[in-house]
């Protein structure tokens, strides 16, 4: 029997919140199905299997916040479908709630005690105000069938509602959130790793060139943007350097996959940083579709677990119009992070020639317990030599 | 096509793209991506929405044409003289 555990979804989840079970047991599950929807610091996730077999028994009740690593299910690898059980699904002991100690905290957690993230969303679509509503559902939270009835009837909502929320404090809670989670991230990172840091100047006029060139040739919907370029020359350059695309957990663990974390930033505050999948194998109009996929579906907080937790490196872009420079913080477990400023017209000399340049600064964040700066110089060497073959990327 | 028609479609379109923000406020010469924090993946989904809505083709060599309500407008409307 397999144990289907809560996945860490990132160095700083500890818990999260079964919302909904996806499967039935008996149902069968392959890789890559969504098996649960659950609430975590970075929104509901959907949570894919990782095994093939037949789903046997449900552990954990929906409405259920458990800490990373609980057994949540058990799933039969073999063909064989164990008789599942009649009774009601066991909860497990939810975590104190006790253990939050912050104030900021703590009112996020009041607000997600009484509104369930699918009411969340559908209130915050339509501008409905969660605190003015009464929740019917278990404790007081307020469920979809809540929400939706203020906004058929148009409600003048009731005040009533128990707990008491100073006007100042109703911020969104999933800002409060992704900032506790950017934090705890941030934090364990500087405490753990030692950064070392490099910088190179790359010349940027032939890619830029060749990017107009290829956009013009384009209809408007399959235009390309110049992060796309620059996710595909750290993943083509990469495969050179395996220990820069690796983890460190109990000593250094490259990976095989090159799946680039590329930092999104949330309008509200925040960044989260989704996966792009083998971003090696993908061509610069893959990356493009998957960036269309993934960038609105990063800022509406709906990602899939793997996106969360497969990254093996980080690309953080400023883009346009931005500082000329970014040192990056790296994403523990990971080992490196890339920072591209942004690209401006510079006085430029090459080959005993000045002239004006479009120019980007691209740093290397690297764990020095990983790699040493020569590595890292000889990976920005090679990412500035794929970027002067463009059409080569 | 108004000038006030063309300008509900781009808060429109600009709402959809930017949701947590509101387009209605802004003044017409202000820089709509500054103040509303359209990032370069917002913007090319803005100028996809415009064509799609619109018919009209934005070259990227005019972007920068098109940084306020006031000249976005203009643009629009001579495009579809």
């Amino acid at each position: 029997m397999i144990e289907f555990l809560m996945p860490s979804l990132g160095a700083d989840m500890e818990d999260g919140t079964l919302i909904e079970w996806r499967k039935k047991p008996g149902d069968s599950v392959k890789r890559g199905d969504i098996i649960a929807e659950v609430d975590t610091q970075k929104g509901l996730i959907e949570i894919e299997v990782f095994e093939e077999g037949t789903l046997a028994e449900l552990l954990i009740k929906e409405g259920t916040k458990v800490p990373v690593g609980t057994v949540m299910a058990l799933i039969n690898p073999s063909e064989i479908v164990l008789e599942t059980k009649k009774e009601e699904p066991i909860p497990l002991q939810p975590i104190e709630e006790k253990k939050v100690p912050e104030i900021t905290e703590k009112i996020s957690e009041q607000i997600h005690l009484k509104a369930s993230p699918l009411a969340r969303r559908i209130a915050s679509e339509n501008n409905i105000d969660l605190t003015l509503i009464k929740g019917t559902g278990e404790e007081g939270a307020i469920t979809k069938e809540d929400v939706e009835l203020a906004i058929s009837q148009q409600l003048e909502p009731q005040k009533s509602i128990g707990i008491e929320i100073p006007v100042q404090k109703k911020i969104n809670t999933s800002v409060e959130t992704i900032r506790a989670a950017v934090a705890a991230a941030m934090s364990k990172s500087n405490q753990e790793i030692p950064h070392y840091y490099l910088e190179k100047k790359i010349d940027m006029t032939l890619a830029t060139a060749w990017l107009l060139e290829a956009n013009k040739k384009r209809v408007v919907k399959d235009r390309l943007l110049p992060a796309v370029l620059l996710i595909k020359a750290v993943a083509k350059s990469l495969k050179d350097f395996p220990d820069l695309n690796a983890v460190w957990e109990n000593g250094l663990q490259p990976k095989k996959d090159i799946n680039i974390g590329f930092v999104v930033s949330l309008r509200n505050g925040g960044i989260i940083v989704p996966a792009l999948h083998q971003a090696n194998a993908k061509t610069v109009d893959e990356i493009m579709t998957a960036l269309n996929d993934i960038i609105p579906r990063a800022r509406a907080l709906k990602l899939r677990s793997s996106e969360l937790s497969d990254s093996t490196i980080t690309i953080t872009n400023i883009g346009q119009d931005g500082v000329d420079t970014v040192y990056g913080v790296i994403y523990p477990p990971q080992v490196a992070i890339i920072g591209f400023g942004s690209v401006s017209e510079e006085a430029f000399a090459a080959n005993g020639m000045l002239g004006i340049r479009s120019v980007l600064n691209v740093t290397l964040a690297g764990d020095h317990r990983a790699t040493d700066g020569l590595t890292g110089s000889r990976f920005l060497v090679t990412l500035d030599k794929n970027l002067q073959n463009p059409e080569s990327l | 096509m108004t000038e006030d028609e063309i300008k509900t479609i781009i808060f429109q379109l600009l709402k959809r793209i930017a949701p947590e923000t509101e387009p209605s406020v802004l003044k017409p010469d202000e820089k709509f991506r500054e103040i509303l924090g359209i990032d370069s993946f917002d913007a090319l989904q803005f100028i996809v929405a415009l064509n799609e809505k619109l018919g009209i083709e934005i070259p990227e060599e005019d972007y920068g044409k098109i940084t306020t309500i006031k000249t976005l407008v203009a643009y629009i409307l001579n495009k579809k003289k």
